[in-house]
């Protein structure tokens, strides 16, 4: 088991390695020049000139890279442009919105995964849920109608979904504040109701993928001889059906589920943009536009590292659930 | 040359139709793998008509100089002869009328209806140039690393590990502008094959992972039978190894999943489009129609329908078409 782990957690971080080197060179070597995208509008060849200087862009590319790990790791020093001292997990300072981006993404952060998190537990419990139920009741109308969700579900797109909830719940029945963020210690009640679309809309989409695969999963497990066994030998059916069949249903969904909620944990753009809520997502193409560079690095870093660890996660999960898995 | 597997499950499909002995009363009838695939497909009313939609799609995108001539509506003239003073479109349902189907669009009063005709072929064009593009990467990555193993097969999964680990949205966002300034100036405008290529060129990059995996997958499942080793032991080469005795064994997983890559694309384009990357407003294309909808969202709500509801219906189409088309490939599966 420890064994297991620190190889998989030593695998891990020669992806992100990979990941950091890759993106590095797409957004510091790849344009023309970098810093004509970031500087505010009123910029001279001097201010430029300086701005390249302050960032190391004249420096080789391998310490510049060094630079950048360096500073997420211990901190570094930047330029009294920049802000002087850099704290620990330095990411560097943003010429566009003038503050350090450890700052930017601390204030982001907490946005993305009060949208993700509850979203996530919505549309895990309900797309299992409904597997399960129309695995169980084959061929029954309750079986047919959450195949159709499910089908309707898949094909449908968040920003559509999103802009017919805007405009049944906030623009005409008026039942809902149009969506923002407040802080859950602060009000937890309006932090529900300002983001309560979007969780929909996200579960509505996600569960509509998961009830499709529990379900086929549920079914292939169910025809399985273990679960037969498990009848045989006199087990009441609530116990066959959740602690054998499901256990060994559920594995291909937590995989998918660890891949969707680390991917969406690094930003959900599409959410953000429809329902105009500044989480991570919105940040990353904000930052796109305005061509600041040390923003963009640092928000696909993290997505990265979601992705990552979530896949450990969902290994380690494996064990727990399915005894046959045997990890090493 | 051996009995391949694919022939094999044929043969046992034919016998083992058990309604009736009306096979048997004909005798054997030779029927190829594809033959009952179509056979079966022809039979499932799903995929008559999710198949028909997507004949009518592909037809309406292919015929869209015709259409704009019969129509007589251009996608970049405006009508604010359409519009009331604050740019809303008279009429109802965002001014449809018979001149203009789907009304106008409010600000601009651009026709909705052929915007939606342009962004159709785009959309189309791209999804399928990069479905092309992925299978073929994917496809042959996946056998070589499934049939040499070794060395290589570490590196191609390694590389797929560390494609799915980056975010793909966020580093498409971050990629278009970078690689536009590469070829263009700041002001420069770029033109829009340029960005269409690019965008095919980011799906192609990102999307044949799972392409390579599936086959490299089915791949090792083949690598060890009978009829593999005889053409080895007869001195096969590794190209005729590799197309004429493994690929068309695999064909149908590829299909499938080349059928579902489909709709993704469409999906995935649209939503770059909507975040303001991929396609710039000169280009008609569904995903950029509703992000310029979502300002109208109180006052013209008519206006995200049309867009919103065709690609539904589009992504649906495909998705039911793909589902039947596994089906009628794997009998087997039960979905």
């Amino acid at each position: 088991m420890a064994r297991f782990l620190v190889r998989r957690l030593l695998s891990a971080a020669l992806t992100l390695f990979a990941v950091s080197v890759l993106s590095f060179l797409m957004f510091f070597a790849l344009p023309r020049d970098p810093v004509s995208g970031m500087c505010p509008k009123n910029c001279n060849p001097e201010r430029l000139e300086r701005v390249r200087q302050e960032l190391g862009l004249r420096d080789p590319l391998v310490s510049q890279y060094a630079g950048y790990m360096k500073g997420i790791v211990t901190g570094r020093d930047l330029g009294s442009a920049q802000g002087g001292r850099c704290d620990a997990p330095c990411l560097g300072w943003s010429y566009v919105s003038n503050e350090a981006v450890s700052d930017t993404i601390a204030r982001v952060l907490p946005v993305t995964l009060s949208i993700v998190i509850p979203a996530a537990i919505l549309w895990l419990l309900l797309g299992v849920g409904l597997g399960m139920v129309s695995a169980l009741r084959r061929g029954t109308w309750l079986d047919r109608a959450a195949i159709g969700f499910s089908l309707t579900g898949a094909s449908l797109q968040l920003y559509f979904v999103g802009a017919v909830l805007l405009i049944v719940f906030v623009y005409n029945l008026r039942l809902l504040p149009v969506p923002n963020y407040t802080s859950f210690f602060d009000d937890p009640l309006r932090w529900a109701s300002g983001l309560v679309l979007a969780w929909v809309a996200l579960a509505f989409l996600f569960s509509a993928i998961y009830a499709r695969l529990s379900r086929a999963q549920m079914l292939e497990t169910l025809s399985e001889d273990f679960v037969r066994t498990a009848r045989a030998k006199g087990l009441a059916k609530p116990k066959v059906y959740g602690r054998h069949a499901l256990r060994a249903a559920i594995t291909p969904v937590v995989t998918i589920a660890g891949l969707d909620v680390g991917g969406a944990l690094g930003g959900t753009v599409i959410t953000e943009t429809t329902f105009g809520l500044n989480g991570m997502g919105r940040t990353a193409v904000d930052a796109v536009r305005s061509g600041d560079l040390p923003t963009i690095m640092a928000t696909v870093l993290i997505a990265a590292v979601f992705v990552v660890l979530a896949n450990v996660v969902v290994d380690l999960l494996y064990a727990a659930i399915d005894p046959r898995v045997r990890l090493g | 040359m051996s009995l391949s597997p694919v022939e094999g499950v044929a043969l046992a499909e034919i016998e083992s139709s058990g309604d009736g002995d009306a096979p048997r009363e004909k005798g054997f009838v030779g029927r190829s793998p594809g033959q009952l695939a179509w056979a079966r497909l022809k039979r499932d009313r799903t995929a008559l008509v999710s198949g028909a939609m997507l004949v009518f799609f592909v037809l309406v995108a292919l015929a869209v100089p015709l259409i704009e001539a019969v129509y007589g509506v251009g996608p970049k003239e405006q009508f604010q002869h359409r519009l009331d003073g604050f740019g809303m479109p008279l009429g109802y349902a965002g001014g449809v009328t018979g001149e203009h189907w789907f009304g106008v669009e409010p600000g601009l009063g651009r026709d909705i209806f052929i915007r939606m005709v342009h962004g159709l072929r785009t959309s189309l064009f791209i999804a399928f140039a990069a479905a092309v593009l992925t299978a073929g990467i994917g496809v042959t990555l996946g056998t070589l690393a499934g049939y040499l193993g070794g060395w290589l097969d570490t590196v191609i999964n390694w590389i797929t590990d560390l494609t799915l680990a980056m975010p793909f949205l966020i580093i498409a966002l971050a990629l278009m502008p970078t690689v536009a300034l590469r070829f263009y100036g700041q002001r420069e405008a770029v033109p829009a094959y340029f960005q269409i290529s690019v965008l095919i060129a980011i799906f192609a990059l990102f999307g044949w992972t799972s392409t390579a995996r599936l086959v490299r997958g089915q791949v090792i499942a083949l690598r060890e039978r009978e009829f593999v080793e005889a053409a080895r032991a007869s001195g096969a080469g590794l190209g005729h190894m590799l197309f004429r005795q493994l690929l068309p064994n695999v064909w149908a997983p590829i299909l499938v999943s080349f059928s579902l890559a489909v709709p993704q694309y469409i999906t995935s384009e649209a939503a770059l489009s909507f975040i303001g990357v991929g396609l710039t407003d000169e280009t008609p294309s569904f995903g950029r129609m509703i992000y310029n909808s979502l300002d109208y969202l109180q006052t013209d709500p008519a206006y995200v329908f049309f867009p919103g509801i065709t690609i539904f219906a589009l992504v649906f189409a495909f998705n039911l078409f793909g589902d039947a088309l596994r089906d009628a490939l794997d009998p087997k599966s039960s979905r």
